[in-house]
This record gives C-alpha cells, sequence and structure tokens, in this order.
C-alpha cells in the first residue's frame, strides 16, 4: 500500500507531502505519524506542504486532528510553506487551522519548533505571544 | 449561455476524487483562471464530491465550459440519488453536520465560487450545481 | 421574376463597391485604425456571410445559425473596434452603410415593381437594424471589458507591496477596500511574503476612508490569511473615528495586533524579530538638536 515516508530529525519527524492525498492515504498518514511520535518521543512534527495545491475541509481536519493527537503527547505541530492560493481558500472556506502552528518554509518551522522547546524547557507557562503587547 | 465543451465522470469511489479534482483544474486552466481561483473551484469541488460519496455513495458530476454574456466560466453540476437533505437552509450553515464532521462542506464552497445552487428532494437525492467565472466574479 | 436573394447575389459587386465608397466617404472614419485593404477584406467577408443567409430566406431571426457567421463576424468587428478606440458612430456606421447601399442596389432593379420594392426594403430594413442593434450591444461591451481591465489594473498599481526591512513588509492601503482590492491586495501581501520570506506584515489603513464591518472582515480575512502562511499581521493606521466605529458595530478585532501609527507597528515588528534600534551617541558636545 502506498505510504508517506516520515523523516527523523533529531527531536523532530518531518513529512513532505508530495502527492494529492486521497482519504485513505491521509489517513494512514496520520496513524503513522501519532505512532511514530509515540515510538520516538519526537518533540515537534513539521509537516511540509509547500507543494500541495488543494486543501479541502477533509485535508484541513486532519491536520488538526494530527496537532491535537501530537499535543496530547507532548509533540507540537508545526504545518510549513503553505501556498498562498490555498491560504486565501481556506480562509474563505472558513478553516483556520486552530491549534496549529504554521511557518514559512522548514527551517523557520524548526526555529519556531526550537524556540517553543526552549520554553518549555524553561517552564515558562505562557503559551502565545498574542494579548500583552498590544498597547504602547 | 452557450456549452462550449462537456464531459461527464462517474464518482463512486475515493479514489475517483483526485482524478477529477485534476480534471476540473484541466478545464480552468483552459480558460486561462487564474491560480487563486483555480484554487477556490477544486476545494469547492471537493467538498461536494466529498459529500456525494459520504452521504449518497456517489453520483456523477458534469463538467462545462459555458459562456455567457461574455463571460467565460466553469460549471459544475453534481448529482446524486442519495437520500437527499431534509432541511437545506439548516445544510447550509456553518457548522451543522449529521456525520460528526465540520459542517464546513457547503456553506464553504457556497463562498468560494460564484454562483450556487442546490436543489433536493428526501428519497429522491440531491443536485448541486456551481459557476465559477474565469476571473473570480 | 429574380427572388431578393437572386437580385442581390447577382449585383453583389456593386453593392460591395457602393458601401466601401459610403464608408470610405464617411469623414469620420479614421483610416490610422486600419486599412482600406483590411475593410475591403473585412467587408466582403460580411457581405458573403449575409448573402448566404438571406438566400435561405431568414430575414427575421439573426440568432438562427443561418447568420452565425455574420454575427460571428458582426461581434468580431465591433469588439475590435472597441478595443482599437474607433467611436460608436464609426463602428455603427458599418452596418447602416450597408443597409443604404443595399437598398440603393434594390431601387435601380426593381424599378418595374414598387410593391415588391417596398417589401423587401421593409424586410432588408428590420434585418439590418437588428444587426446594427447587435453591433451597439458587443461593442458597449467590448468598452466594458476595456474599463474593468484598467480597473483591475488601477487595484493592481494601487496596493505595492514595501520591503521596510529584512523580514517586514509594509502595505499601504490608500481608497476603499471593497472585495476585488481585497483579493488583490491578498495576493499580493501573500505573494510578496513567499518571495521575500518575510515573517511580518504591517497593513497600514490610514488611506482608507472608512472601516464598517465589511471592511473588517476583509482585513480580518488578510490577516487570517498571512497567519496560515506562517506569517504575523499588523494593522496600523487607526485613527481616531476608525476605532470608534469599529467599537460601536461591534466588531471583535481583539486577535488581531493593532497600531494607531505605522511608526509604532514597525516598532512592534522589531521587538517580535528581536531587533532593537538605539541612537547612538556620536558627537557629546552640547545637545543643540533633537
Ligand atoms: N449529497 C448529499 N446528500 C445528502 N445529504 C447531504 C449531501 N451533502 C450534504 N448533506 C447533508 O448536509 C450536511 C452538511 O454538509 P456539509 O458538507 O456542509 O458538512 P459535513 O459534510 O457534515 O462536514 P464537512 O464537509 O465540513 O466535513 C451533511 O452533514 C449532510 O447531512
Ligand atoms: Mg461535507
Amino acid at each position: 500500500m502506498e505510504r508517506i515516508p516520515i523523516l527523523k530529525m533529531g527531536p523532530f519527524l518531518l513529512v513532505t507531502i508530495q502527492i494529492d492525498l486521497y482519504d485513505r492515504l491521509a489517513l494512514t498518514l496520520e496513524n503513522d505519524l501519532i505512532n511514530m511520535v509515540s515510538q520516538t518521543g519526537a518533540r515537534g512534527v513539521l509537516i511540509d506542504i509547500s507543494t500541495v495545491s488543494i486543501v479541502d475541509s477533509f485535508m484541513g481536519r486532519i491536520l488538526g486532528n494530527i496537532a491535537s493527537m501530537s499535543r496530547i503527547m507532548d509533540a507540537e505541530t508545526v504545518v510549513v510553506g503553505m501556498q498562498p492560493a490555498v491560504a486565501i481558500t481556506l480562509v474563505e472556506l472558513g478553516l483556520t487551522l486552530q491549534g496549529v502552528y504554521t511557518a514559512l518554509n522548514v527551517e523557520k518551522g524548526m526555529e519556531l519548533l526550537n524556540t517553543k522547546l526552549g520554553d518549555n524547557l524553561e517552564l515558562d507557562d505562557d503559551e502565545e505571544e498574542d494579548q500583552d503587547d498590544r498597547n504602547d | 449561455m452557450i456549452v462550449m465543451t462537456k464531459d461527464t465522470m462517474e464518482i463512486v469511489r475515493e479514489q475517483d476524487v483526485v482524478p477529477f479534482r485534476n480534471r476540473v483544474r484541466e478545464f480552468s486552466t483552459r480558460i486561462g483562471m487564474s491560480l487563486v481561483n483555480q484554487t477556490k473551484l477544486i476545494t469547492a469541488a471537493s467538498e461536494l464530491v466529498r459529500n456525494m460519496l459520504k452521504y449518497a455513495s456517489g453520483g456523477k458530476v458534469i463538467l462545462e465550459i459555458i459562456s455567457y454574456n461574455a463571460k467565460t466560466g466553469v460549471r459544475l453540476t453534481f448529482k446524486d440519488e442519495g437520500p437527499g437533505i431534509p432541511d437545506v437552509a439548516m445544510a447550509m450553515r456553518d457548522g451543522f453536520s449529521t456525520g460528526r464532521s465540520l459542517g464546513l462542506g457547503l456553506p464553504g464552497a457556497k463562498r468560494l465560487v460564484n454562483e450556487f445552487d442546490l436543489k433536493s428532494n428526501p428519497g429522491e437525492g440531491t443536485t448541486v450545481t456551481v459557476i465559477h467565472w474565469k476571473n473570480g466574479r | 421574376m429574380n427572388t431578393t436573394a437572386q437580385v442581390l447575389e447577382k449585383n453583389k459587386e456593386r453593392i460591395l463597391e457602393k458601401w466601401m465608397q459610403n464608408q470610405l466617404s464617411d469623414a469620420a472614419l479614421r483610416d490610422d485604425l486600419m486599412t482600406n485593404d483590411e475593410l475591403q477584406r473585412q467587408s466582403r467577408e460580411m457581405l458573403d456571410g449575409l448573402l448566404r443567409a438571406v438566400s435561405k430566406g431568414n430575414y427575421d431571426n439573426i440568432y438562427d445559425t443561418d447568420f452565425e457567421q455574420v454575427t460571428d463576424t458582426l461581434r468580431d468587428i465591433s469588439i475590435t473596434r472597441a478595443r482599437q478606440g474607433f467611436s460608436p458612430r464609426e463602428t455603427g456606421a458599418y452596418v447602416l452603410s450597408l443597409k443604404q447601399s443595399v437598398i440603393e442596389v434594390l431601387v435601380e432593379q426593381r424599378q418595374d415593381d414598387t410593391s415588391m420594392l417596398y417589401r423587401e426594403i421593409m424586410q432588408l430594413n428590420t434585418l439590418l437594424d437588428n444587426l446594427s442593434i447587435l453591433t451597439f450591444e458587443t461593442f458597449i461591451k467590448g468598452r466594458e471589458e476595456v474599463i474593468l481591465r484598467q480597473t483591475d489594473e488601477i487595484s493592481e498599481i494601487s496596493t505595492p507591496v514595501i520591503r521596510v526591512w529584512d523580514g517586514i513588509l509594509a502595505l499601504p492601503i490608500i481608497g476603499t477596500l471593497d472585495s476585488a482590492r481585497t483579493q488583490v491586495v491578498m495576493e499580493n501581501l501573500l505573494q510578496e511574503i513567499v518571495n521575500t520570506g518575510s515573517n511580518i506584515a504591517i497593513l497600514d489603513i490610514s488611506g482608507v476612508p472608512a472601516v464598517d464591518s465589511l471592511v473588517a472582515q476583509h482585513l480580518i480575512k488578510t490577516v487570517s490569511a498571512t497567519r496560515l502562511m506562517g506569517a504575523e499581521c499588523i494593522i496600523s493606521g487607526i485613527r481616531a473615528e476608525i476605532a470608534q466605529t469599529i467599537v460601536h458595530l461591534g466588531i471583535d478585532l481583539s486577535n488581531i495586533k493593532t497600531k494607531a501609527s505605522l511608526a509604532s507597528a514597525l516598532h512592534l515588528a522589531f521587538s517580535m524579530t528581536n531587533l532593537e534600534v538605539r541612537r547612538t551617541e556620536r558627537h557629546k558636545g552640547p545637545k543643540l538638536m533633537r
């Protein structure tokens, strides 16, 4: 059966999605990835979708599921490289990928994971940078 | 309204979704639709075939290139003979789902295309027609 | 007795000649836009098509397949003329001068049978009037296309994406933000984010005259799309009255980073990217200027 390869890079896992996912393939990926997180104790998952041209609500839900499941196992998920056309379409569709971090490319995704990890190691518990810096 | 090209595809299994999406891409590329508009149309189409598979165990799609009032566009007609939708207004709402899903498919697809029409008779089936013009308006 | 079609067919060359004369004698016709040869070729094609349709006895339904070639050519001519900048008069005169020529020739040929002539003229009148309406319709459509294209170009020009710092983009929006414009803004911005690998985009709305709930929705969409790509978006240039309307309309911007001025947005962008701007103390003399 067709499978999408998962690469281990230090404390992170990297998946590059290069073909249009049909449902079963996407569900297999979800399974494989979660098993891999649990086996390797990975602290972060990078999903590179830079060559994916269509993300519909099904795909969106898979990405969200991977993120939620990984989080329970103490790993953060970053979706990297979303194409502009895909981003515009997802917003119109109404899908904002809540709970999923995003980054421009794999390198920036790694940086992001490293800071998140660093924060956690210092036992800083403020999750996001959102609210506190609005007024000055 | 003039129909310039026409094709019909049967959708019966999930493996039919990817070739169907490619066919929609081919049609939109042929009329010179921009990438963003193509992506919107294909994503909407993807939502609608998924519904067809999930709720009506398949159906068929008619793909057409049409011209109307000096505008060119792609029209897709999704026809199934499934259970139909008892309350269309409800189904069109964001977040309404009988499939324990996000309930974004129908309202999202409507937002993504220029024209959207849904007709459904409980017990007979559902027909959804969408049109997306070349320049997205 | 010859049918109308036969009479016209027999006198085709004369009609064409008269028609060309009529067209060229119109002082307003601009020969800078089209050569006479071209006009002649076009007119002959048109006349051939017309006579073919008329020979089938169809005088009233120009949307029938008999007329397909004629209407296609005519649409083509009108659209081209609209794009080339011909005036409506020049474009309309094309069919109207054909009508005149046809009628002139018929009058010559039917001197012995006026009632026949009358019927023929009535028929051809209706036919050519319908064709001339088609000409105008298409001409206007052609102009509309030109306008639409220009509108697109304007909104393209009026939304420049500026690279203000390594990794920081700014996009000043001037004028009303409708949904078509938002589309262009979003596409340009997101593409530029990819091209430059920028992490932060500042959307400055000082030049937007009013913010209603629709505009706010457009802004929120742009911010959401930017975030999906993995970049952050700051909205700056929120004037007092804009802040007031936003609150009065009950628009929720609490998830969005907003700043009053572009300068303070830039400041925030610096601190988000761990950059610091400091004044260097170069001259240690008395501070005369600030
Ligand atoms: N072709 C169809 N035949 C019968 N019922 C349908 C059909 N399409 C949609 N429905 C009904 O309309 C509801 C809403 O559809 P919609 O696509 O918006 O959401 P969903 O499929 O449940 O979730 P999502 O698409 O976000 O995964 C569905 O739950 C289903 O009850
Ligand atoms: Mg659905």
